[in-house]
C-alpha cells in the first residue's frame, strides 16, 4: 500500500521481483568466489588455472558493474565513455609485462 | 532531473544544449568519471605487481614443501594462511576469503539501500545503510588484523641474507615484514602488499565515513526534505567500486 510521509514524498511499496534479482546476483558472486577458492586448492598452479581465475574475475566485475552499479541501465554514450577508455589498460599490461620479463632476463 | 520541461528544437540536436544527453545528474556523472580515474590508479598498481613479479624467479618446487626466501617470489596461499585466535595454524586463504564474503555482502546491502531510496522508503534506507556500515567496519577490522599479523610475522621467521638500511649485507633470522626486508619473499612483495591493500583500505576508510554520513542524513530526514535519495546512489557507486577493486586484488594478490 502506497503511503505518504509528512513532506508529501510518496513511499512506493517493495517490488519483490527486483529485490529477488539483487539477492540472485549476490548468490552468483558468492558462488563464483567459492569456486575460485576451491580451484585454488584442487588444481595444479599454472597458466591454465590463472586464465580461469582471470575469466571468473571478469565475470564478477561484469555483475558488479552491470547489476549493482546499474551501468547497463545508463544511456549508451555514458556506458561507452566509461568502458572505452579501459582499452588503454591493454597497452599498459603488454608494456609492463614485457618490461618485467626483460628485467628478469637481465638480472638472473 | 530537471523539473522544467524544455522544448527541444530538432535542429539543435542532442548535444545542442537544453537537455541532458547522458540522462544523469552532474553528481552521478562526476562520480563515474572519478571512478574511471580510480580504475586506472588501481590497475596501475596491480599491473605493476604483475610486472615486478615476473621480474623475479618463481618458486620451482611443490607447493606443499614451500619455504619462503627472498630469492624467489612466494606462493600467496602459503603466506596468507593465518586466522585470528588460532596461533600458528595453517588455513590458507580462509581469512581473506571471509573478508571477500563480508565485502560482497555489504555491497548487496548497499544496493538494497539504493533500491529503497528509489522508493523513497526512509525506514528501509536507514536499515540497509546500517548493515552496509557494519559490513564496512567489519572488513576494516579484519584488514587491521591481517596487517598486524603480516607485520609481526610467524614464530619461526626466515633465515635471510639481505642488504639492510645501512647498506651492509647481513644474514639473520627475519620476523614479519617492513619496507626493507620481509620473511615471506623479496622486498617488493611486502612493499606491494602494503601499497595495494593499503590504498584499497584507505578507500574503504573513506567509504565508511561516507556511509556514516549517508546513514545519519537519511535517518534525520535530510534526504526526505530534499525530496530524493540521490546521495545514497552516489555513495553506493563508490562503495560498489571498492568491492569491485577488492575482487581484483583478491584474484591477483591472493589467488595467483
Amino acid at each position: 500500500m502506497a503511503q505518504e510521509n509528512k513532506n508529501g514524498l510518496e513511499v512506493i511499496p517493495r517490488d519483490s521481483a527486483k529485490i529477488k534479482k539483487i539477492w540472485m546476483t549476490a548468490l552468483i558472486l558468492l558462488v563464483v568466489t567459492a569456486v575460485e577458492f576451491l580451484l585454488a586448492f584442487t588444481m595444479e598452479r599454472g597458466m591454465f588455472l590463472y586464465i580461469i581465475f582471470i575469466v571468473l574475475t571478469i565475470v564478477k566485475a561484469k555483475y558488479i558493474m552491470m547489476e549493482f552499479m546499474h551501468l547497463g541501465d545508463e544511456v549508451k554514450p555514458l556506458f561507452y565513455s566509461i568502458i572505452v577508455p579501459l582499452i588503454f589498460l591493454i597497452w599498459l599490461i603488454i608494456a609492463l609485462f614485457k618490461e618485467g620479463s626483460d628485467i628478469f632476463l637481465m638480472r638472473w | 532531473m530537471s523539473s522544467t520541461a524544455i522544448e527541444i528544437q530538432s535542429k539543435r540536436g542532442v548535444w545542442g544544449g537544453g537537455n541532458e544527453p547522458l540522462k544523469a545528474s552532474y553528481g552521478k556523472l562526476m562520480m563515474w568519471f572519478f571512478l574511471l580515474s580510480d580504475i586506472f590508479t588501481f590497475t596501475a598498481f596491480l599491473i605493476t605487481y604483475g610486472a615486478i613479479r615476473v621480474s623475479y624467479p618463481a618458486y620451482g618446487g611443490e607447493a606443499a614443501d614451500f619455504v619462503s626466501s627472498n630469492e624467489y617470489w612466494p606462493i600467496p596461499e602459503m603466506i596468507f594462511d593465518a586466522v585470528p585466535l588460532v596461533h600458528g595454524g595453517h588455513f590458507p586463504l580462509v581469512f581473506v576469503g571471509l573478508m571477500t564474503f563480508i565485502l560482497i555482502l555489504s555491497s548487496v546491502t548497499m544496493v538494497l539501500a539504493v533500491e529503497a531510496g528509489h522508493r523513497n522508503d526512509k525506514k528501509d534506507v536507514v536499515k540497509w545503510m546500517l548493515w552496509t556500515l557494519l559490513g564496512g567496519i567489519t572488513f576494516l577490522s579484519c584488514q587491521a588484523w591481517e596487517w598486524t599479523h603480516f607485520i609481526h610475522g610467524t614464530d619461526e621467521g626466515a633465515m635471510l641474507t639481505y642488504v639492510n638500511s645501512l647498506g651492509n649485507v647481513v644474514s639473520e633470522t627475519v620476523y614479519g615484514a617492513n619496507l626493507i626486508v620481509n620473511e615471506y619473499g623479496p622486498a617488493p612483495f611486502a612493499q606491494l602488499f602494503f601499497f595495494i591493500t593499503g590504498f584499497h583500505g584507505f578507500h574503504v576508510t573513506i567509504g565508511v565515513f561516507l556511509l556514516f554520513l549517508a546513514f545519519y542524513q537519511a535517518a534525520v530526514g535530510v534526504y526526505e526534505n530534499r525530496g530524493h535519495y540521490e546521495m545514497i546512489e552516489k555513495i553506493g557507486l563508490y562503495w560498489h567500486f571498492v568491492d569491485l577493486v577488492w575482487v581484483f586484488v583478491f584474484t591477483f594478490f591472493y589467488l595467483i
